[in-house]
């Protein structure tokens, strides 16, 4: 089953790669590297990979070091520490289609939340129109991962806090190490394996994003929100363009892999 | 000590008590600390909370109240409607797509538990030629994102031989696109599952399996009645993540899935949002039962579930 699914799976779309394919024609002629050629040239899909790289870059640090600041909060010996817990990882046991449905709504320009409370606090004029404003659909999307993301970070960032031994502290207040000393000397440190972790896997995760871009704003307004796999996903099942799709798909696959790699010997690095 | 922004009486009262110094000052900037600490958190958790409680809230109101202006908190006019039509009138077929949606999850999550640990027990536990060659190869591929081989997975199922139509030669027909085996069999196993697993039963001991052996129990009990029972941690943190991650998967059904029949709850969901732009008290009452199953997994799991990401991930 999974040599089919996923070792086949991977020798095929290399095949279909060198093929023009669309599953309506039963001619599937090879084109040689026409596709890679036509990639190469696709304005379209390198504004898409512009697009997933500033979603990338933007949710994945932000959720990270909220997630850090949450996690040094609670870790702070405070009452109620489950509830606090439970309440930031809401959104990871809520399936991600429902968060999407919930923030497009929150969005709304003439009914949402957002608006509401920003007209009532006087800090705009006039309803936004978040997800079909040219330059707000991307900052929308990216606050709302944000939002989903920052509890997965927190919880595992939480474990990693709890496993730093206490003596480390103990013998640095003895020192008499300050309190943002201690942070910059042990905990920082301390957490490097997780932060790379959480870094890597997060770039891998968003440059993967499709769903809450399906659902609330379709790639819009004029492709401003059009990410790699959206792209992908429309040249293969809108287009039905399987063999250019897939060499499309490779591109994510090679950066993937250079993530990975990147990963793999900063490992290393921190080994010797 | 003097210049306190926040008043908190139990903080006044602790800078006066006569404590020798050093102790009152410890608790006093202890207590300070925690309510600064508190000062954020709260807040934070409460924009964590609202869209929450607001998705809650909206769900029991008409439509003409959740279009209202100012936003209602609290319902004026309390209705199940949206229920009602969610399952009823509005669209019969929502039910089905929870059945679906169930259905399809936990076949995943038991063929998932099965396949993965019978393969992780081999190669954790069974020495031939060749095994750490296919194991890296197996873990190779966990860096393929879904995406690479979601379009030729695509046409494979499509070209299933003998099935949906289709002819020996896997042509004719659907194939499996549509069908809930195309749902189901591609996730039946994931590298990902193999490799926590075997790295959990590498730590059993063999002198245990060779007792059993001994014994004169098959390979296929060591299996099921020695190793199993002992990962049953393991087991169970990715029986959650499995049946959570196939509960909430969208890109695939949305792909394969083109009868209204066969959705699964987030693909009727999303189809819903995108065909009846008005029906929003429906909307957001399926986006509640839509998320019930993963709350109520999270709540009765919520110790595996967080020692699952804390042990999958501080390994990497």
């Amino acid at each position: 089953m999974f040599s089919i699914f996923t070792l086949f799976a991977l020798l095929f779309a290399f095949y279909l790669t060198f093929h023009e394919w669309d599953i309506i024609n039963p001619d599937k002629p090879f084109v040689g590297l026409q596709n890679y050629s036509r990639m190469m040239t696709d304005t379209d899909f390198q504004q898409s990979i512009i697009n997933t790289f500033y979603f990338t870059g933007a949710s994945v640090p932000l959720s990270m070091i909220i997630g850090l600041l949450i996690a040094l909060l609670l870790n702070q010996g405070i009452r109620l520490r489950g509830l606090f817990r439970t309440m930031f990882f809401l959104p990871q046991v809520t399936p991600f289609i429902v968060i999407a449905i919930v923030w497009k709504w929150l969005y709304n320009g003439d009914y949402g939340l957002f608006n509401f409370y920003l007209l009532k606090a006087h800090l705009i004029t006039q309803p936004l129109h978040w997800l079909s404003d040219q330059n707000l659909a991307m900052p929308a999307v990216v606050l709302m991962t944000v939002w989903a993301g920052i509890g997965f970070s927190m919880v595992v960032y939480l474990a990693a806090l709890q496993a730093v031994p206490e003596e480390l502290y103990e013998a640095a207040k003895m020192d008499g190490a300050g309190g943002i000393a201690r942070f910059r000397n042990i905990t920082v440190p301390q957490l490097r394996p997780t932060t790379l972790f959480l870094l890597v896997i997060g770039i891998i995760g968003s440059l993967q994003v499709f769903t809450q871009i399906y659902v609330m704003t379709n790639g819009g307004p004029v492709d401003r929100t059009t990410t790699m796999v959206f792209f992908i996903y429309q040249a293969a099942f809108k287009f039905y363009q399987m063999g250019y799709a897939s060499t499309l798909s490779f591109v994510l696959f090679a950066m993937t892999l250079v993530f990975t790699a990147i990963q793999l010997w900063l490992y290393k690095k921190a080994d010797q | 000590m003097t210049a306190v922004p926040v008043l908190d009486p139990v903080q006044v009262d602790a800078g006066r008590t006569p404590d020798p110094r050093g102790r009152s000052r410890r608790t006093w900037s202890h207590r300070t600390r925690l309510a600064v600490v508190y000062v954020i958190l709260i807040p934070f958790g409460l924009l964590f909370v609202a869209p929450f409680v607001w998705l809650l809230s909206a769900s029991f109101q008409p439509v003409s109240d959740i279009f209202s202006w100012p936003p209602q908190w609290i319902p004026a006019h309390p209705t199940l409607d949206g229920y009602r039509q969610f399952f009823g009138a509005g669209g019969a077929q929502a039910g089905v797509w929870f059945l679906n949606s169930a259905f399809v999850s936990i076949s995943v999550t038991v063929l998932q538990l099965f396949c993965n640990s019978l393969a992780a027990y081999v190669f954790a536990k069974r020495r031939f030629p060749g095994r750490s060659a296919i194991f890296l190869l197996f873990l190779a591929t966990m860096m393929v994102p879904p995406q690479v081989t979601m379009i030729p997975n695509y046409l494979i199922l499509q070209h299933v031989p003998l099935f949906g139509g289709n002819d020996l030669f896997g042509a004719g027909g659907h194939g499996m696109l549509d069908s809930y085996e195309g749902l189901i069999l591609p996730g039946c196993v994931s590298a990902f599952g193999i490799f926590l697993l075997r790295q959990y039963m590498t730590s059993i001991p063999d002198e245990l399996l060779d007792a059993a052996r001994i014994d004169g129990a098959s390979e296929f009990r060591i299996y099921a009645q020695v190793v199993l029972p002992l990962c049953r941690p393991v087991l169970a943190a990715t029986a959650i993540f499995t049946f959570m991650a196939a509960w909430e998967d969208f890109l695939w059904p949305l792909i394969i899935i083109s009868d209204p029949n066969k959705f699964t709850a987030p693909l009727g969901l999303a189809m819903f949002v995108m065909k009846n732009q008005t029906s929003w008290s429906v909307l957001l009452a399926g986006s509640v039962i839509a998320t019930l199953p993963m709350v109520v997994v999270f709540a009765v799991f919520q110790r595996q579930f967080v020692q699952g990401i804390a042990m999958s991930g501080l390994k990497g």
